[in-house]
Order: structure tokens, then sequence, then C-alpha cells
């Protein structure tokens, strides 16, 4: 595939993500950050935020799977899952956290249960996705040096 | 005598406790042309400034940024930190958070806090950092040409006593 046509790809595929509110305008800001001296700033960001929300995930798991939850600690994770989704324009993972929000300031556990599952499905998704737009731009990346 | 040129770049810190907070809010000043230096608390900034050893460092810091939600010592206690120390209490301090809360942003902005930038912080939010850089940097200017021509016989003496808190 030919560098323009891999360029609308990725274009595209963004769009997509916008479009399903999987992602925000924050993203593009992100996007728009990214410059010669510092090619690889998305991917970068994108490592960070994925890393970073696996291990509140797991976090959140770990606190669910006891006896007496701890919801203020529980509250300290998922404010944490929020402010990176929002950070990074993860929109729909930043709503999902909002459910996880509510059903932990009601102390409910079997509502933080559903919401963590939410969450799960919705980062996977992103996540996948998120690998699919850096397989993109590695691409691009790679014609473009190769041709010079 | 007279004090060495300033930089052409101004000098942010960023206090974060979030990772990718902290690089985007980096990613921002620097493609603002400032000079950055990220740090993940509030202890850690204090300690940057010199703000916890007697030995006086002279890091010259022209705004400081930071988060508001931190473990330990939050952006607000910082805030009021630098602005009860006679060493850096003119430093103009700039609070983020991802929370709209109107009194928190109001006891902020009541603490000294020049602006309260809700997360995530776009570039048009840092653009207007530079109006008040602009202001402290004549109001330094003179405060260190008066303080060249003090002639004090007790030059310790005197260091310690603006390290003082009231």
């Amino acid at each position: 595939m030919d560098l323009a046509a891999l360029k609308t790809q990725l274009k595209n595929f963004v769009q997509s993500m916008f479009e399903e509110g999987v992602l925000d305008n924050q993203f593009s800001q992100i996007q728009a950050l990214q410059d010669s001296t510092n090619p690889n700033f998305v991917e970068e960001v994108i490592t960070l935020f994925c890393n970073d929300a696996e291990r509140i995930i797991n976090e959140i798991n770990r606190n669910l799977g006891y006896q007496n939850v701890d919801f203020s600690n529980l509250d300290s994770y998922v404010h944490q899952l929020k402010g990176s989704s929002s950070s990074i324009g993860a929109n729909r993972l930043k709503l999902a956290c909002a459910n996880l929000r509510q059903a932990s300031d009601e102390r409910n556990k079997e509502g933080c249960l559903q919401a963590v599952q939410l969450i799960t499905c919705e980062y996977c998704l992103l996540r996948r996705k998120f690998q699919a737009l850096l397989h993109l731009e590695r691409s691009i990346v790679e014609l473009e040096t190769n041709q010079k | 005598m007279v004090m060495a040129a300033s930089e052409t770049k101004f000098h942010v810190l960023a206090v974060d406790d979030t990772l990718i907070d902290r690089k985007l809010i980096e990613k921002l000043l620097k493609t603002s042309s400032y000079q950055v230096t990220a740090v993940d608390s509030g202890t850690k900034a204090l300690e940057f400034l010199g703000l916890h050893n007697n030995d006086h460092q002279d890091v010259e810091v022209n705004l400081i940024i930071t988060d508001y939600c931190m473990p330990g010592m939050t952006g607000y206690d910082l805030l009021r930190k630098i602005k009860e120390s006679s060493s850096f209490k003119d430093i103009p301090v700039v609070i983020m958070s991802s929370d709209n809360i109107p009194s928190r942003i109001n006891r902020c902005l009541e603490g000294g806090a020049e602006e309260f930038f809700l997360k995530p912080v776009q570039l048009s939010d840092v653009n207007k950092l530079r109006p008040h850089l602009m202001k402290r940097t004549q109001t330094n200017v003179n405060k260190r040409k008066a303080m060249d021509e003090i002639v004090s016989p007790d030059r310790t003496r005197a260091r310690y006593n603006e390290l003082e808190v009231n």
C-alpha cells in the first residue's frame, strides 16, 4: 500500500473511533502535539496509558475480591483511571468509570462488580483499536523512512 | 553589581503525580517554548525549589503549575507553602484539576493561585500563562536591584530571616 493510502486509512480509522465515541477531541490534541522533535509522542502516550490502565484495573479487581471492600481505596483508583482516560481522550472508558464511581459511592459491591466488567470491556476494545492504530502509524513511519 | 542576564526561556515547574498527565503538561509547555522541570509530588517540588534546605539553592523558577489531587501534599497545600515563604511567594502558581468544583476553585484562587485549569489541560490554557510571567519579570528585576544595594554586614542572619515562615 502506498504512503498516501496508508495515511488516509489511519485518518479514517481515527475518525471512526471518534464517531463511535471511543475517542474524543482530547485525542486530537495529543496527535497535534506530535512533531518532528517528538515523532513517537502518540505511541509513547498510548503505551503509558495502557500500562497505567491495566495496573489500575487489576488493583480494582483485587480490591473487589476481598470480603470487606475498602471503598475509599476503590474511589482513589477509579479517580485515577477516570483522570487518565480523560487525559488521553478515551471517552467511553471515562464514562464507564463514572458508573463505577456511582456504585462505589453507594457502597454497592454487586454494582461495582458489574461496572468493572463494563470497564474491562471498554478497555479491551480501546486497546485493540490502539494496537491497530499504532500498527498503521509504524507502517507509515517505515515507508517514510524508506523513501528518504 | 549587575545580575546575570536572564535566560530567554521561562522556567516552569510542573507538579503532577500521574505519569501520563506529567508527560502531557511537559509537552504542552515545551511546545510553548518554556523550559520545564516535572516532578511527581509537592514534596519534590519544594525540594527542587530549595525550601527544605537551609543552603539556599539559586534555582530560577518563573511559574509553578500543579495538580490539585495528589497523595500527601495536595496542590492547595503546596500553593499555601509557596505563598507563605518569603523567598518564593511571588512565584505565580496555577492549579489543575479534573474535578469542576466551584468551592475548590474559589479556595485556590483566594489562596493565591493565578489561574485554575480544568483537566485535560489544552494548549489554549497554556497560552494564558504568559501574561502572569511577563508581569513578574519586571518586579523581580527591581527587587534584585534593591537587594544588591542593601549592605548587610551579617549576610547569614539575613538569609535565615528570609526562610522564616510568618
